[in-house]
């Protein structure tokens, strides 16, 4: 392969991003019904939150309790707007704070005392239950497990309380905000930190010996991710109008994120956001076909399919198609 | 301060409770220990085997005590599955992928239970007696549990100790690679371990069931609970996870007398993280 053909390669590539964003853009005004901007505003606002969690997943930290983050990000800013009257635009970055404090309280030990691997995975679901639990308890306040509505404001669209009747509002909102995440996970994966964290993945001793401070290496992605997962906890729950502790947080939400990411391909920038369109397609389509009298058959399909994916193609839909691309591409330079 | 009569209470139901979580965390940690695989759907296997029982015995009218051996049987059968379909094959990927497997397991067996027996809670129907000790209600079902859980790891520790196949999981517990080197048949080895941890969940869930309704996500409210337990006694530790499983449950019944339930189980929580902090390895466990 030629330099000018890797060049012809890299433009390429950056026309399509642009025709892709272009078409993002203008999607509103193609008349789309109400149901497929729904669609699309759910899978923009599930592929934020996923890459957020594949941002510390592919370095090997396999949090099992980002459902906590999540749940912590809309539950403050229901419980702000309705109880103290809070605006969201004050609201998402309490709840953003909070969920990096309790990232910070759980992550310090866990990294400073090298809990890696099965414990850390262990912890962290057990941490995503509790603040289920939490939520749960305080039932006085956030409804218990009916759950939660935030109090209308005016006739329905503020900006100052993020309320809109109409989706197109948030299509760009979410558009916005999944864009951001797919910047940072560039920005990510150009900086020191990935390779830091890369080489304190493959041997945090070794890492260490060569000056990485694996503690606080950790900490920031870590922290990074719990607060990208607590904005987009806080989104969903001004998307939705209403937030219950099953759908926000737990450790069905939790292994929801896991399962869609590791569908998609954690190592690439758009796998997390092919596994939110691959699971929220699928659930749709059965929920289309079955209707409501098979509760538990995408679940069902899910679960199959995850254990699927673990055993035949680890690195996900994107990841393996590459792989394949990849593998092409040398056979074609080999003839 | 006076004799609190409600906190001996308290006491002794966790005690109570201890036992059946202690048997929960035995089966985990010792399929943990030899094949170095958590089972994040241990608890739903648990949820399986309650509902074996209860359609045994509340619907086709077996026997209790019968219902429970053929639902032992059955969670076992299904653990050797869980191990020969599930990780077998994927024994020599990176640990995280098989945890995440079983993560599938979980998904699928929970919604697959939602499938085919609805959503609805269901209960054996049996009522057992509540025995009043000095103004202390104990309920029957809870002793009896603890009993139960007692004398399976009576006969676990005796399996593991004096048999010879016992002596071969100990063996493969210590040293994967050697004893494989001299002439031990470690698949044997992990399928029959794989079956035991799904008697004891088989166990678990007859005495669970006299206890607590049975639905499709009851797996999730005692699951994580025995994750942590096994993490603060050190996972692989069978002594360190019974002991912990004790501490916890006290947490949870003192907890809940004074406080809700739920508040039990942020107080055994912050408890764990508390622990991690001096402890990281579990109490019993050493590092590695």
């Amino acid at each position: 392969m030629s330099l000018g053909a890797v060049n012809t390669g890299l433009t390429g590539a950056r026309a399509l991003q642009a025709a892709g964003i272009g078409v993002l853009l203008i999607l509103p005004f193609l008349g789309g019904s109400d149901y497929f901007m729904h669609i699309l505003i759910q899978v923009l606002i599930w592929a934020f939150i996923y890459t957020s969690w594949a941002l510390m997943g592919r370095l090997g930290l396999v949090s099992l309790g980002h459902g906590a983050f999540m749940g912590i990000g809309a539950y403050t800013v229901v419980l702000l707007w309705n109880f103290l009257g809070i605006t969201p635009w004050l609201g998402i970055p309490i709840g953003v704070v909070l969920a990096v404090l309790l990232a910070l309280v759980i992550g310090f030990p866990c990294f400073r005392f090298r809990i890696v691997g099965h414990y850390f995975a262990l912890v962290t679901l057990a941490l995503g239950e509790v603040v289920r639990l939490t939520i749960i308890a305080l039932r006085d306040h956030t409804g218990g497990s009916l759950g939660l509505t935030p109090n209308r404001f005016g006739d329905g669209t503020s900006w100052y309380a993020l309320q809109f009747a109409d989706k197109e509002y948030f299509y760009y909102i979410a558009l916005a905000v999944w864009l951001a995440g797919l910047g940072i996970w560039v920005l990510v994966d150009r900086s020191m930190m990935r390779y830091a964290l890369i080489a304190v993945g493959e041997d945090e001793g070794a890492a260490a010996s060569l000056g990485i401070r694996v503690t606080v290496q950790k900490l920031r992605i870590t922290a990074l991710s719990a607060a990208l997962t607590a904005l987009g906890g806080g989104l969903y729950a001004q998307y939705l109008t209403y937030v219950n502790p099953s759908i926000v947080s737990g450790v069905t939400v939790s292994l929801h994120i896991v399962f869609a990411v590791i569908v998609g391909g954690m190592f690439t920038a758009f796998g997390p956001t092919v596994g939110a369109l691959f699971t929220i397609t699928l659930s749709e389509i059965l929920r289309i076909s079955f209707g409501a009298q098979i509760i538990g058959l995408d679940l069902s399909i899910y679960g199959l399919l995850l254990i699927l994916f673990i055993i035949f193609l680890p690195k996900g839909i994107l990841g393996s198609l590459q792989d394949l691309a990849a593998k092409r591409a040398r056979e074609a330079k080999a003839d | 301060m006076a004799f609190d009569i409600y906190l001996l209470e308290a006491i002794i139901n966790g005690l109570l409770l201890g036992g059946v979580l202690a048997l929960l965390a035995l089966g985990l940690n010792l399929i943990f220990g030899v094949i170095d695989v958590i089972w994040i759907s241990y608890a739903e296997l648990v949820m399986l085997g309650m509902y074996a029982v209860y359609w045994l015995h509340a619907y086709y009218g077996v026997p209790l005590v019968l219902a429970g051996f053929i639902a032992i049987l059955g969670v076992a059968a299904l653990g050797f599955l869980v191990h020969y379909l599930v990780i077998s094959p994927i024994l020599s990927s990176p640990p995280i992928n098989q945890l995440l497997a079983t993560g599938g397991l979980l998904f699928f067996l929970q919604a697959f239970a939602m499938l085919l027996f609805g959503n609805e809670f269901r209960n054996i129907g049996l009522r057992l007696p509540i025995i009043v000790i000095a103004d202390m209600y104990i309920s029957f079902a809870r002793l009896l549990a603890f009993g139960a859980a007692l004398l399976g790891m009576v006969a676990l520790y005796l399996f593991l100790s004096r048999t010879f196949i016992g002596t071969a999981i100990r063996a493969v517990s210590q040293d994967r690679e050697i004893m494989a080197i001299m002439g031990v048949d470690t698949k044997k080895v992990y399928l029959i371990t794989s079956a035991i941890g799904g008697g004891l969940a088989g166990l678990a869930a007859c005495l669970l069931v006299l206890q607590y309704d049975v639905h499709p996500d009851v797996g999730l409210s005692f699951g994580p609970i025995t994750f942590m337990i096994c993490v603060l006694g050190g996972l692989g530790r069978l002594l360190g996870g019974f002991i912990a499983a004790f501490v916890m449950s006290q947490f949870i019944t003192i907890g809940g007398l004074y406080l809700d339930l739920e508040w039990g189980y942020v107080l055994a929580f912050v408890f764990f993280i508390g622990m991690m902090f001096w402890r990281p390895q579990g109490i019993l466990g050493t590092r590695s």
